[in-house]
């Protein structure tokens, strides 16, 4: 199968297709982790995204069950410079290009991914069209480039919705605490580290009216990671401004803007955003740094938290962005990169015992 | 934390003669920390007893020993120079078993010299097999497994549970003296007989043999702060059984999924807190069944290692110039990141490229020795390939070497040469 990637500035880019045939649309964006692949395409928050892994060599070690998180792959694209077919590992239970095939995702090798990511740095997230079709007729660069650009930017769809659950479930674990969790695109391992933690869950779709979660009568409220621009999930934000000071609040990520929002802050969209295992992470309390994982392309503007109650507890050490914050008076703790990994370092599990003792305060 | 005021002077001991297994990269790495000490203000005396080296060059220290790296002539030169502190973590494996030998003789608390970078405790606990092992079962990282023997019959039982090959290792003895590998019950009598007389108290040890395991190695930074970043993952080609520095070696690790990644990353970790390595790089290696994922921690070098000068090239990352420097104090969210130029050193590297590294073996003048690669290192230098695919860094490794041509052959189950 041939493969064209066309970004919206008239960048093209061609190669051979895996996976599926098929045309995808979405925000072109990196990820530099080395490991990590299989959870990073079920990955929710990567909804409305084609990524591209800076790492050369994709598919060494398969793909295994255990390692999804979530039931399927949520990339619309995938970019990479080289597949792996004849995985090795123990664990594998088949291909990256079979796992592609399964979820009727396009995929496209032999890029050079290192000129693109140099590009995404310098000019910013871009909006792309991958097309991988065996008839060459399909592959009409100008139209691809055009497609690209005429597109939607992210921040103008609402993939929230798209990722949420319909309804309201329960993972009942027989633990003492009863959270409520806003499902915007959460992922497994967030609900692996909170069930472990003997934390029952009720997991609510984003747009989960306040009235009825308090209903439910939880110890806290958990608001999940999730795709796209926070500004568009007005209805989440409106949730937790009427929950906070009423019931403890934790938020990861797209759940961190949200509550952020929610409290009067300002978010804004970063140039390329901060994908990846490596990002380090200072504790101003403790003057400790952790490496974390992260997936985000929006984050929060520091000063706008001024007057907001909200402090900041952690910053990136990389750019000085906004990763944690908590209230200066009400029970309220949110950090922007993934406590719980999947992939990435797990320096930072502690988030989940923190939210617990907010919990039992 | 800014960098320490209380010590002033500080004395580096260089690796000596170049000898198989110890060569030119701890000439690299012991330059590497004169270079950074003297950067922060700090005076640096060095001894080594090869003055072919670049370290040995007359800028690099302020004083420079050419000197036999002994405890008595180390002795003289503290006097001489009295100086604060000594860094024995830079200078490869002599260095470091000389400081042992210093601090055990009481030679350098008799001067008020302090160990930076590692204390003694943190080097015995990492250097000798008992100690690691304890320590490992302490928090919870497995070792291969084993259990001791005092009589042949007690070997077979221990060999029963923990199936063929075993590897018998006497207690007490020299050098390994009268131990091997058994590869069933009539290898495993006999060696067990030799090994029990060669034993002072008539036991032996028999191991689990890991030989034919993934081998893996993270390169771990560690500062006063506790804070603690891996630098890189290593994969060997060849697997257990060949020495580290005879293996074809690939940076970062190409087969370990994240979840393990993270679970050795875990270990590492604990591991250098454990171990109670201050500051610095040290060198952790771990085997992985291939089969069923089972790790073992193999052992840990508490100082900059062959790997470390390999992860260095590798990444970009100057272990050795950043060991020096949180050795005296600093953390690693203090020092500038050499490769950025614009964030901090506190960060994980990672790269969009593929580094192999060949060994390169001179077999041709050594006519009589044993070509058999086995725990014993046997090559003489090393070429880095540089690609972004694996087959362009292989052959870039091999063709550097580009002496002789060169034949590869893999060989996978099932494998059956044509009649």
């Amino acid at each position: 199968m041939k493969a064209v990637l066309a970004l919206e500035d008239g960048t093209i880019v061609e190669g051979k297709g895996f996976g599926v045939e098929g045309l995808a649309e979405g925000e072109l964006v990196f990820n530099t982790s080395m490991t990590g692949y299989v959870e990073a395409l079920t990955d929710p928050s990567y909804a409305g995204q084609i990524l591209m892994m800076t790492y050369p060599l994709i598919g060494n070690y398969g793909v295994a069950e255990r390692d999804y998180e979530s039931d399927r792959i949520h990339v619309e694209g995938l970019v990479l410079r080289e597949l792996c077919r004849t995985p090795s590992n123990w664990r594998s239970e088949k291909t990256l290009e079979r796992f592609l095939e399964e979820y009727g995702v396009p995929g496209v090798e032999g890029v050079d991914t290192r000129m693109l990511t140099k590009k995404v740095r310098v000019y910013g997230a871009m909006k792309a069209v991958l097309a991988v079709f065996e008839d060459e007729s399909k592959l009409n660069r100008v139209e691809l480039a055009m497609r690209a650009k005429a597109q939607p930017h992210i921040s103008e769809v609402d993939l929230v919705p798209k990722v949420s659950v319909k309804n309201l479930t329960h993972i009942h674990v027989g633990g003492e605490h009863d959270v409520v969790l806003l499902d915007c695109g959460v992922k497994r391992s967030i609900l692996h580290h909170l069930t472990l933690r003997g934390v029952n869950l009720h997991i609510a779709p984003f747009n989960y009216p306040p009235e009825k979660i308090l209903n439910l009568n939880p110890d806290g409220v958990f608001v999940s990671n999730g795709p796209g621009d926070p500004v568009r999930v007005w209805e989440t934000v409106k949730t937790i401004r009427k929950l906070a000071g009423k019931i403890p609040l934790a938020g990861i990520c797209l759940g961190h803007q949200l509550t952020c929002l929610a409290l009067g802050a300002k978010t804004f969209k970063l140039k390329f955003g901060h994908r990846g295992s490596n990002q380090p992470v200072k504790d101003l309390e403790s003057g400790r740094v952790f490496i974390s994982s992260q997936n985000h392309g929006f984050a929060v503007d520091g000063e706008s938290l001024t007057g907001t109650g909200l402090k900041v507890t952690q910053v990136n050490l990389n750019d000085r962005t906004v990763e944690g914050v908590r209230h200066r008076e009400l029970p309220i703790l949110c950090v922007q990169y993934h406590p719980e990994a999947g992939p990435g370092p797990h320096d930072t599990h502690f988030f989940f015992d923190e939210f617990l003792r907010m919990l039992e305060d | 934390m800014p960098r320490r005021v209380d010590v002033e002077k500080i004395l580096i001991i260089g690796s000596g003669p170049i000898i198989i297994g110890q060569a030119a990269e701890f000439d690299y790495s012991g330059s590497q920390a004169c270079k950074a000490l003297k950067e922060e203000g700090y005076t640096v005396v060095l001894v080594n007893s090869n003055p072919a080296t670049i370290m040995t060059d007359p800028d690099m220290a302020d004083k420079t020993y050419i000197e036999p790296l002994t405890a008595p002539v180390l002795e003289k030169i503290i006097e001489r120079e009295k100086p604060d502190a000594l860094l024995p973590t830079l200078g490869g494996q002599v260095g470091l078993n000389l400081a042992v030998e210093l601090s055990e003789k009481g030679i350098l608390s008799r001067h008020g010299v302090e160990l930076i970078g590692a204390k003694l405790e943190a080097i015995k606990k990492a250097e000798d097999r008992e100690l690691f092992k304890k320590s490992m079962q302490r928090i919870g990282v497995e070792t291969p497994r084993s259990d001791v023997a005092r009589s042949v019959e007690e070997a077979f039982e221990i060999a029963g549970v923990l199936g063929y090959p075993v590897i018998v290792r006497p207690a007490f003895t020299l050098g390994g003296t009268g131990g091997g590998v058994a590869y069933n019950k009539e290898e495993l009598k006999m060696i067990v007989d030799r090994g029990l007389k060669a034993s002072m108290i008539r036991q032996v040890l028999v191991e689990e043999n890991v030989i034919g395991w993934k081998e893996y190695e993270l390169e771990v930074m560690r500062d006063l702060a506790d804070n603690v970043v891996i630098i890189c993952p290593i994969e060997n080609m060849d697997p257990m059984g060949v020495h580290t520095g005879d293996s074809i070696t690939v940076a970062p690790a190409q087969t370990l999924s994240d979840e393990e990644y993270q679970t050795l990353r875990d270990a590492a970790i604990r591991i250098i807190r454990e171990i109670g390595v201050e500051t610095g790089g040290s060198n952790i290696q771990f085997a992985v069944e291939p089969k069923t994922g089972r790790f073992v921690a193999i052992e840990m070098n508490p100082r900059v290692s062959r790997s470390s000068a390999l992860a260095s090239k590798a990444t970009g990352f100057p272990i050795a110039k950043i060991a020096a420097k949180l050795a005296v104090g600093y953390t690693l969210d203090e020092i500038p990141n050499d490769i950025t130029k614009e964030t901090l050193a506190s960060f994980e590297p990672t790269i969009d490229y593929v580094v192999v590294k060949v060994p390169r073996f001179t077999f041709e003048k050594f006519p009589t020795a044993d070509q058999t690669l086995t725990t014993q290192m046997k090559s003489v230098g090393e070429v880095n390939g540089h690609r972004q695919n694996f087959r362009g860094s292989f052959a870039e490794g091999v063709k550097i070497l580009g002496d002789r041509p060169l034949w590869v052959g893999i060989r996978w189950k099932g494998w059956k040469a044509k009649p």
